[in-house]
């Protein structure tokens, strides 16, 4: 008897759907089998600084550590770690015998300092072999902390750097958070909204455009805007009371001027960019 | 030859060419005019924006000077860069279903046919191209069945894409909205190159016909070479969406816009992915019509049919384990730009959170590399000639499930207490070891090498060598393989073992080099010394049946291995939508757990499974002819 030349199309897609949901399965059941784990985004934390001890402070760096401050990827031990194992070493030891290597390039003093200079510019010094391919130890393959991704705020890095002293019966030596630093801490944390980069300025020109200080002062001539003009203002006020004019700009009014100019400059200034402005100021005489 | 000239004397042939190439040069200016509009409106936004404003800056109090500086002052808050919104979780549309399951269906379906549509007509040119070399109408045949049963493909991409857009557009108004200002005119190109791949696809499909011998041959050749640049456009300029929200470039640290489109375009990941992404489709789509051509064959009994499904079955599958085997490599320098680019990304992919899931993708490609050499040791018994290497088949699979082994064992368990005083600590002190990146590295490239050879003993088995030199070559590929398989060893085990992880990576180079020498000096040695063989005979059709749902297994894993690592490669962006620069404070922005992906990635891979059934069966619609009823056909005919 001879057969069909075509056979059951139904009976072949049946069997070619069994296989294909069957299989699809299998694999679905892998998934069951292996931890399941979420991953949280990193909450926005509310801190009680009234009432936070030392401990409560250590204890918060060491959450920031193993969490949002996401350290534990990299600085685990050998052979996992990608990074020096800190939480194995004595940091404050370690640091003091870092600040004493010949390649160390930083500016930092003491332990406190030299953690938070490794964390906000790691390629102030590399640990030997740690560097990126290719930089002969020159660059860190660590990302800045307070950027983003990370983005810890100076109380959290403090926090850690407790933390980092604590753990080995060292003396804590960053200062339990204050509820105004806080406040000035969140000041800063607005600026963001802006389109403007947080990025400090390189020059004092860049800087007044940064502040658009020229938006109310006339640089070059002495015409009222918003507020005096500036082209003699050395000549006028000494390096202190320009400091002091731009960082409390309502300690001295100017005669016949209101009181308009911004309050928030000592926050959303960094230091240096302040010095390049006073110190361009100074010279307008 | 009378036909072919109209009354004018003429041949109709020159008359086609001039009136095809017009069309042609009309579309081509046209998409350049578009380009140009596009460019234009690009300028305006910085320069002439400026200009146009201006005169509002300069009214001024009658009687008073013009107050230059305002002007400038406004025309200076004109340019401000604008920073990423920072929407906060009530800002999120809620549907009262998770936004993100709805874009991830979305986008995952849109992904699989977009990658369908644009693998196919790169092969089916290859397959054109070399029936024009061989003359072997075969060939042609087959391509325009591979680009008959993807036709509605191009449709269904485009569905699913625009309601990827809606959803997008919808659920993520703030993260849309930053896109569209980032990428600003690049969007109209995009949109425009649709037209631009339609004119080509039905130029191309509707005239394969009418566009088969001589010179016009040459002009629907062309037409699929038009097809396939316009396709691959639009893959890199949607790419590029992608590598931005992973690695933004032309950007600042808060988001707003401070270089031009191919700043922003050319993110540190873009080529890795347009390269990652370009083969990968060519694998999965031959995977696709692989599934085709073995549901055919195994729908019918007659043997001519049998012969041509199993020869296009053969093809779609040769097609797509060549495809792959490069894969893994392309995917390595992937991983190294994204370690390069962020070592804290990289970790989370590979050692973090997600590094569980690489543990199903082990298992995925496994299955992808058994079927794919077992589809090649059944399809062995075409011809006799292969008893000569049948023997070699046992060590082959030997060393495959080693591999596979090796590679699905995971380096972290989840232990109780009890359990971690059981094993004596958190690894196992043999297992331990083989889960961790250097083993894993050694299985890999020692399963892509054996199934090279599988390949190689398949390809050699309807052939005997003439040439006199045959023993030599047969000695250096054998010194070839035994050296590549050392190395691949010595490299995994002395630099991934015994020195400092940063070596390990490189370490890995070794091995894929000896990996790539095996392939590479394979396929020159058997080139050369095949020439002139003798041809021993072939018989498609004669392969076990079973063999074919080796044909079904390689889609099937296909599918939801490009599920799986998708999700990968948007979860490393943790709870970013633009990584570092716009946060995701939705929701859904955190990584679910590994079982929650692996349902969703089951509930796109069947879905997709049901599209693509629906693909076939209106393709097959098109060659189904009802027969007249015979009472209807009794009545006319009285």
């Amino acid at each position: 008897m001879s057969q069909p030349a075509e056979r059951s199309g139904g009976n072949v897609l049946i069997k070619t759907l069994v296989f294909s949901l069957g299989l699809t399965l299998v694999f679905t059941l892998v998934t069951y089998l292996l931890p399941q784990v979420e991953g949280e985004a990193p909450m926005e934390t509310q801190f009680d600084l009234s009432s936070m001890t030392m401990d409560d402070f250590v204890a918060l760096g060491e959450n920031l550590f193993n969490n949002k401050g996401t350290c534990t990827l990299c600085h685990k031990p050998a052979p996992l770690g990608r990074a020096p194992d800190i939480q194995g070493m004595d940091m404050v030891a370690t640091s003091a015998k870092r600040l004493a290597d010949e390649r160390y390039q930083g500016e930092a003093k003491d332990a406190a300092a030299y953690i938070l200079e490794s964390m906000v510019a790691p390629s102030k010094y590399v640990v030997a072999t740690w560097g990126k391919k290719g930089s002969n130890d020159s660059e860190s393959p660590m990302p800045a902390v307070d950027k983003a991704p990370i983005q810890l705020s100076n109380l959290e890095m403090d926090a850690v750097i407790a933390y980092l002293q604590a753990k080995d019966g060292n003396e804590v030596t960053v200062a339990l958070p204050s509820p105004e630093a806080a406040a000035k801490v969140a000041a800063v944390d607005t600026g963001a909204a802006t389109g403007a980069a947080p990025a400090p300025a390189a020059t004092a020109e860049e800087a007044l455009g940064k502040y658009a200080c020229s938006a109310c002062h006339a640089m070059d001539s002495a015409d009222t805007l918003v507020g005096p003009g500036l082209v003699d203002v050395g000549a006028r006020l000494a390096v202190d009371e320009i400091r002091q004019s731009i960082l409390d700009p309502n300690a001295v009014l100017a005669e016949g001027f209101p009181a308009a100019m911004p309050t928030d400059f000592a926050e959303k200034m960094t230091v240096k960019e302040l010095e390049m402005i006073v110190n361009f100021l100074v010279e307008k005489k | 030859m009378t036909d072919r000239l109209n009354r004018h004397g003429t041949d109709c042939t020159a008359d086609y060419w001039s009136r095809l190439f017009s069309a042609l040069l009309i579309t081509l200016s046209l998409s350049l005019l578009m380009i140009g509009a596009v460019q234009a409106a690009d300028g305006m936004a910085a320069a002439d924006l400026l200009e146009r404003i201006s005169p509002v800056g300069r009214v001024h109090v009658e009687g008073e000077a013009f107050i230059e500086a305002a002007a400038s002052s406004a025309a200076e808050e004109v340019v401000e860069p604008i920073a990423a919104p920072t929407p906060s979780r009530s800002d999120y549309p809620n549907m009262g279903v998770s936004s993100r399951a709805i874009v991830w269906v979305l986008a995952q379906l849109h992904l699989f046919f977009g990658a369908l549509v644009l693998a196919v007509p790169l092969f089916v040119l290859t397959i054109e191209l070399v029936g024009v070399a061989t003359g072997d109408e075969r060939y042609d045949d087959m391509a325009h069945e591979f680009m008959k049963i993807s036709l509605t493909g191009f449709s269904i991409t485009a569905i699913f894409g625009g309601s990827l857009a809606l959803a997008l557009f919808l659920l993520y108004p703030d993260l849309m909205s930053y896109m569209m200002h980032v990428f600003g005119a690049q969007w109209l190109v995009y949109a425009g190159l649709f037209f631009l791949e339609s004119f080509f696809l039905y130029t191309y499909y509707y005239g394969w016909n009418a566009f088969r011998y001589g010179n016009l041959k040459w002009l629907h050749l062309t037409l699929g070479l038009l097809l396939n640049g316009a396709g691959m456009t639009i893959m890199v300029i949607s790419n590029s969406w992608a590598t931005f929200m992973m690695a933004p470039s032309g950007v600042n640290e808060v988001g707003a816009v401070v270089g031009n489109i191919w700043e922003v375009m050319k993110g540190p990941l873009w080529n890795p992915i347009n390269l990652h992404r370009f083969i990968a489709n060519i694998a999965f789509g031959g995977a696709v019509v692989g599934a085709y051509a073995a549901f055919k064959f195994l729908s019918t009994r007659d043997p001519a049919k049998r012969a041509h499904y199993d020869w296009m079955g053969y093809t779609s599958n040769f097609i797509a384990i060549l495809a792959f085997l490069p894969l893994p490599f392309a995917g390595y320098w992937l991983m190294a730009e994204i370690y390069a680019y962020s070592q804290q990304m990289g970790i989370t992919a590979m050692g973090g959170i997600l590094a569980w899931l690489f543990i199903v993708q082990a298992v995925l490609i496994g299955t992808i590399l058994l079927a794919g050499n077992f589809y090649l040791w059944a399809g062995m018994s075409r011809t006799d000639g292969s008893n000569r290497y049948k023997w070699l088949i046992k060590y082959i699979a030997f060393v495959l499930v080693v591999c596979f082994l090796i590679w699905v064992t995971p380096h972290t368990l989840m232990l109780s207490a009890s359990e971690i005083a059981a094993l004596g600590g958190s690894h196992h002190h043999i297992l331990g070891p083989l889960g961790i990146m250097p083993a894993k590295n050694i299985a890999v490239n020692l399963m892509l090498i054996v199934t090279f050879l599988s390949f190689q003993l398949y390809r050699r088995s309807d052939k005997v060598a003439t040439v006199a030199w045959a023993p030599v070559g047969n000695a250096l590929m054998v010194a070839i393989y035994v050296v590549a398989v050392a190395n691949i060893i010595f490299a995994g085990v002395y630099y991934g073992y015994f020195t400092n992880t940063v070596y390990k990576v490189g370490s890995s180079v070794m091995q894929v080099a000896s990996t790539l020498l095996v392939i590479i000096a394979g396929i020159v040695i058997d080139s050369l010394m095949f020439r002139n063989a003798k041809t021993l005979p072939s018989h498609w059709g004669r392969i076990p049946d079973r063999a074919q749902y080796a044909l079904f297994a390689l889609p099937i894993a296909f599918t939801w291995l490009m599920g799986l690592m998708g999700y990968v490669r948007s979860s490393v962006k943790t709870h970013w939508h633009v990584y570092t620069v716009m946060k995701d404070n939705s929701p859904d922005n955190f990584i679910p757990t590994i079982a929650y992906a692996g349902n969703m990635i089951t509930l796109v891979t069947v879905l997709f499974l049901l599209c693509v059934l629906f693909m076939f069966w209106v393709a097959n619609l098109s060659g189904t002819h009802q027969p007249k009823p015979v009472a209807e056909a009794e009545g006319g005919a009285a």
